[in-house]
C-alpha cells in the first residue's frame, strides 16, 4: 500500500507540473498587461514607467524564462508575489484556505449524510409519494442555480426572516471569543453551506436510489433474504454497502472541484475564501495570485482522488493493492 | 413426509404469456431423499422452489394449493414467521455462486450471519462454527477461507461456501436451484457427491432443480418432470428415466445426446479447410510503471487442422483457452506466435483491406443468442451488414436473407422483427444466418449451444449437421458438453491450460482416451450409468 499510495504521489505531482505550464500560458494568451493596468490606476500612463512596472514584476523577461523561475519557485514551495497586494501569493493563500475548507467541508459533510439518507429511503420507498417527494426535491436542487439559491436563501432567511447573517465569515468588530466564536461562525456557515450543499445532495440522493434499486435486484440479495434476515439488516449490511461504491467515485471527484467551485456562492455571500480571493484576483489581473489560486487548488483535485482511491480500495476488496 | 405440495397454483401477472407459472403441482419432500424437479426454462421448476422459500416475486401470487411443512401451510405464513423459517427449517443453495455471495463481505461473516440472523451464538461462536461448516464442505485451507472474500475462491469453492451457509442451521429441507449448472463438468461431479453425502449424513430432505438428465441419474430418488407449470409425470429414478410414460418426457430424454460418437466417415484425405500451426497467447495485465505484470498463457503452441467439410471440436474447462483459440483462429486477437492459414492465406500476416476481404471466408456463431444480436436493429439488417459492408448489392442482399432465414427455419417475414421478439432458440438460428450470409468456408461456433434447453438445443445441432452437409463448410466448434461433442464432431481436441493434449476422432477419444486429463474428463460426465441403460 505504501508503494501504492509513492506511486501515485508521483505520478501527481507531473500531473501538477504540467497543469503548472498549461495554466501559466493560459493566462500569458488573454488580452491585457497587467503592467498598463497598473499604471493607469497609479495615474501615470507613459512608456517609461510601464517599462520600470515590467522590469520590476519581470515582466520583461521573455515568457521561457518567466516560466522556468515561476516553476522553480514552486518547486521550493513559492508561488511568487502579488504585486497588486503587494503580499507573498502563498501568505494571500494560505490566510484564506480554513475559511474556504471549513465552508466546503460542511457543505461536502451535509450533502454526502443527507444525499444517502434521503436516497435510501427513496429507494426503501420506492414508487410510494415519499420517493416522489425525494425525487422531486433532488430535481429542483439539481436544476436550480447556485447563485439564485444563495440570493433566495439571503431574501428568506436574512432580510424577511432575520435569522441567521446574510454575509462574512463572522460578526466584524463584535470580539466574540471562545464558545461565542465558534457559534457565531457557525450561525455565518449555515446559509452558504447549505446552498452548496443543497446542489450536491440532489446528486448523491438521486445516485443512492438508482444504485440501491440495482443493487436490491441482485442474487446476494436473495441469499440474504433466504437466510432468514429482516429486511432492515439486508438494506443497511447488503444493499447499501454495495450500492454506495458508485457515490463514492462521484463524491469523491466533486470533492475536489469543491474547493475551487465554490466561486459563486463565496462571491455571494462575501465569504473571505480561496474562491473570492481567485474572483478578485481575475479582476485585477494578478497573474500571479491567480496561478497559485490555481495550482492549489488543482493540489486539491489531486489530492482528493488519491484519498478517493485509497477509501474505495478500503471498502471494495475486488481492487487490491498492486505488489 | 417432511413437506407435502398439494394443488399449488401460482398466478403470473395479467397480460403475460400465461395465466398460472405453476398450476396445480403437487409434490412431496421426505427425509433423507433428492427429489429432483426436471424442466426446460419457463417450466416454473424455480418458482416451486421460490415458493418454499417465500421468495416470489411481488407480481407472482399463490392462488390456491398449500405447501405443509411442520403441520402448518407456508402460503398463510406471516412475515415474522417466514423470517424465523427462512435458513432454519428450509435453506437454498442459487445457481450462481459468484453473484449469489456478497462482494463486500468475507466468506466466514456471511456464513456467520446465518447464526445471527435467528439470534443464535455469541459472535465468537459463530466465527467458531463458519469455520467448522467450511471445514465440512472440504474447502482447502479453511483458516484462510474464513478470511477470503468471494472473488478469491473459485466458482466451486464459492458453491461449497455457500452449501455451508445453507447448512449451517441443519435445516431439514434443502432448496437446490440449478446448483452445478454454472459449474464445470469436474467440479459439477465434486459438487454433486457433496451435496448427496451431506444429505445422507444429515438426513436431510432435498429439493434438486435441474434442467440436466445427467444430473438427474446422477442424485435422484425422485423425479419431478415440468412443462408449462404442469406436472407432466413423477415417479422414482428408475421409473421415470428408464420407463418413461409421458411424450414429453421421453422427448426430453431422446434429446439429451449420449456420449456414443455416431459412426463417421474419415475426411483426412480431404483438403485443408484451416492450417493452424503453433499459436501462442499470452495475456499480460498490469504491468506499467511500477506494478508486477500478471501472465495467463491462453494458447500455448496449439496446432491442428480442420479438412474440408469437417467439424472439429475443441473440448476442456473454463479457462482452458478454447474461446482465445477461437478468436485467434478467426483473428479477433492477435497471436504472439504462430500462423493461421485459410487456403493458402496467411491471416496472420495480412491486415488492412485485404484482411477484411479474407473475413468473410471465416464466421462465428456465439454463445450468448441473447447478447450477440444488437438489439436495436432490425433482423433483416442484421444479417446484410455483413454482406452490404463486403460490395453485395442491397437488395440482392435482402433477397439472399430471406432465403437464408428459411433456411435456417424462420420465416422470411422474420426480417422486419427485432431480436428480443425471438426466442433462445429462434435467435441463435438468426445468429447462424448471420454467419452463413458471407458465404464462408469456416464456421467457429463459440458454445452456440451452451445456452440452450436441451430440445431447442437438438435441434440447432441437427441444423448445424444438415447445413455443414449441404453447404460443405468446415467447423471449428468449441464446447465444455462432452455429449454435444460427441454428437457433432468428426475429431476432438481436448485443452487444458491452454495446451492441447489429446486430438483424435471423437470415435477413438471416448473408446479410448489416453491423456489422464481427458479420462477425469469424461468420467466426470453425469449421469453416464442411466444414459448406457436408457440407450
Amino acid at each position: 500500500m505504501i508503494s501504492f499510495i509513492a506511486q501515485r504521489i508521483a505520478k501527481a505531482v507531473i500531473v501538477l507540473l504540467a497543469l503548472v505550464v498549461l495554466n501559466f500560458f493560459l493566462i500569458r494568451m488573454a488580452p491585457g498587461d497587467p503592467a498598463v493596468v497598473m499604471a493607469g490606476e497609479a495615474g501615470a500612463g507613459d512608456q517609461l514607467f510601464i517599462a520600470q512596472l515590467r522590469e520590476k514584476f519581470g515582466l520583461d523577461q521573455p515568457l521561457p524564462v518567466q516560466l522556468f523561475l515561476y516553476v522553480k519557485g514552486i518547486l521550493s514551495l513559492d508561488l511568487g508575489f502579488s504585486f497588486r497586494q503587494q503580499m507573498p501569493v502563498s501568505k494571500l493563500i494560505l490566510d484564506r484556505l480554513p475559511a474556504t475548507l471549513l465552508l466546503t467541508g460542511t457543505a461536502f459533510a451535509i450533502s454526502l449524510l443527507f444525499g444517502i439518507l434521503f436516497g435510501a429511503l427513496a429507494a426503501r420507498f420506492a414508487g410510494t409519494w415519499a420517493d416522489t417527494a425525494i425525487t422531486i426535491a433532488a430535481l429542483i436542487f439539481y436544476a436550480t442555480p447556485l447563485f439564485w439559491v444563495a440570493l433566495m436563501a439571503i431574501l428568506l432567511f436574512s432580510v424577511t426572516m432575520d435569522w441567521l447573517p446574510s454575509f462574512g465569515y463572522e460578526t466584524v468588530g463584535a470580539g466574540y471569543t471562545g464558545l461565542a466564536h465558534v457559534l457565531d461562525v457557525a450561525a455565518h456557515l449555515i446559509l452558504p453551506a447549505t446552498t452548496i450543499g443543497l446542489f450536491f445532495m440532489a446528486t448523491y440522493a438521486r445516485m443512492t436510489r438508482a444504485s440501491m434499486l440495482e443493487v436490491n435486484r441482485l442474487d446476494f440479495v436473495k441469499t440474504a433474504r433466504a437466510k432468514g434476515l429482516s429486511d432492515a439488516v439486508i438494506q443497511r449490511r447488503h444493499v447499501l454497502r454495495n450500492a454506495l461504491l458508485p457515490v463514492v467515485t462521484l463524491a469523491g471527484l466533486q470533492a475536489g472541484t469543491l474547493v475551487g467551485g465554490a466561486v459563486l456562492t463565496e462571491t455571494v455571500f462575501a465569504w473571505p475564501g480561496i474562491g473570492r480571493l481567485m474572483y478578485e484576483a481575475l479582476l485585477q489581473r494578478d497573474y500571479n495570485l491567480l496561478l497559485g489560486v490555481f495550482v492549489v487548488c488543482s493540489a486539491m483535485v489531486l489530492a482528493f482522488n488519491l484519498i478517493t482511491d485509497l477509501v474505495y480500495r478500503s471498502v471494495d476488496p475486488r481492487i487490491e493493492f498492486a505488489s | 413426509m417432511t413437506v407435502i405440495v398439494k394443488n399449488l397454483k401460482l398466478a403470473l401477472p395479467p397480460g403475460g404469456d400465461r395465466t398460472y407459472a405453476v398450476d396445480d403441482v403437487s409434490f412431496e419432500l421426505s427425509a433423507g431423499k433428492i427429489l429432483c424437479v426436471v424442466g426446460e426454462s419457463g417450466s416454473g421448476k424455480s418458482m416451486c422452489a421460490h415458493a418454499l422459500m417465500g421468495l416470489l416475486p411481488d407480481a407472482v401470487t399463490a392462488e390456491s394449493g398449500e405447501i405443509l411443512f411442520e403441520g402448518k401451510n407456508l402460503l398463510s405464513l406471516s412475515p415474522a414467521e417466514w423470517l424465523a423459517l427462512r435458513g432454519r427449517g428450509i435453506a437454498m443453495v442459487f445457481q450462481e455462486p459468484m453473484t449469489a455471495l456478497n462482494p463486500l463481505m468475507r466468506i466466514g461473516e456471511q456464513i456467520a450471519e446465518m447464526f445471527e440472523a435467528h439470534g443464535l451464538l455469541t459472535p465468537k461462536e459463530r466465527q467458531q462454527k463458519a469455520l467448522a461448516l467450511i471445514r465440512e464442505v472440504g474447502l482447502p485451507d479453511p483458516e484462510r477461507a474464513v478470511r477470503a472474500y468471494p472473488h478469491q475462491l473459485s466458482g466451486g469453492q464459492r458453491q461449497r461456501a455457500m452449501i455451508a451457509m445453507a447448512l449451517a442451521l441443519e435445516p431439514a429441507v434443502l432448496v437446490a436451484d440449478e446448483p452445478t449448472t454454472a459449474l464445470d463438468v469436474t467440479t459439477q461431479a465434486q459438487i454433486l457427491k457433496l451435496i448427496r453425502d451431506l444429505q445422507r449424513r444429515r438426513n436431510m430432505a432435498v429439493m434438486f432443480i435441474t434442467h440436466d438428465f445427467g444430473v438427474v441419474a446422477e442424485i435422484a430418488d425422485r423425479v419431478v418432470v415440468l412443462q408449462h407449470g404442469k406436472v407432466v409425470e413423477q415417479g422414482t429414478a428408475d421409473e421415470v428415466l428408464l420407463r418413461a410414460q409421458h411424450p414429453y418426457t421421453r422427448a426430453l430424454l431422446a434429446a439429451v445426446p449420449t456420449l456414443q460418437p455416431p459412426q463417421r466417415a474419415s475426411l483426412l484425405d480431404r483438403s485443408k479447410a484451416v492450417e493452424v500451426v503453433g499459436l501462442g497467447k499470452t495475456y499480460v495485465s498490469g504491468g506499467g510503471w511500477f506494478r508486477s505484470e500478471r501472465r495467463v498463457q491462453a494458447a500455448k503452441d496449439v496446432s491442428f487442422d480442420i479438412f474440408r467439410g469437417e467439424t472439429l471440436g475443441l473440448v476442456g474447462e473454463s479457462g482452458s483457452g478454447k474461446s482465445s483459440v477461437a478468436r485467434l483462429v478467426m483473428r479477433l486477437i492477435e497471436p504472439d506466435a504462430g500462423t493461421v492459414r485459410i487456403g493458402d492465406i496467411d491471416l496472420t500476416r495480412i491486415g488492412g483491406k485485404a484482411l477484411r476481404e479474407q473475413r468473410r471466408r471465416i464466421q462465428m456463431v456465439f454463445q450468448d443468442p441473447f447478447a450477440s444480436l444488437n438489439p436495436r436493429r432490425k433482423v433483416g439488417n442484421i444479417i446484410t451488414d455483413g454482406p452490404i459492408a463486403h460490395g453485395v448489392d442491397p437488395a440482392a442482399a435482402r433477397k439472399r436473407a430471406g432465403e437464408l432465414l428459411s433456411l435456417v427455419g424462420l420465416s422470411a417475414s422474420a426480417m422486419e422483427r427485432f431480436p428480443h421478439e425471438f426466442s433462445g432458440g429462434q435467435r441463435q438460428r438468426i445468429g447462424i444466418a448471420r454467419a452463413l450470409a458471407l458465404d464462408p468456408e469456416i464456421l467457429v461456433a463459440d458454445e452456440a449451444v451452451s445456452a440452450l434447453d436441451v430440445s431447442v438445443q437438438a435441434q440447432v445441432l441437427e441444423l448445424l449437421e444438415d447445413l455443414k452437409a449441404r453447404l460443405g463448410l468446415s467447423m471449428l466448434f468449441i464446447t465444455h458438453d462432452l455429449r454435444v461433442a460427441a454428437q457433432i464432431c468428426d475429431r476432438i481436441a481436448v485443452m487444458q491450460h491452454g495446451a492441447i493434449v489429446e486430438l483424435k476422432s471423437a470415435a477413438l477419444l471416448f473408446a479410448a482416451p489416453e491423456h489422464a486429463y481427458t479420462r477425469e474428463l469424461l468420467s466426470a460426465v453425469p449421469g453416464q450409468t442411466s444414459s448406457s441403460k436408457a440407450a
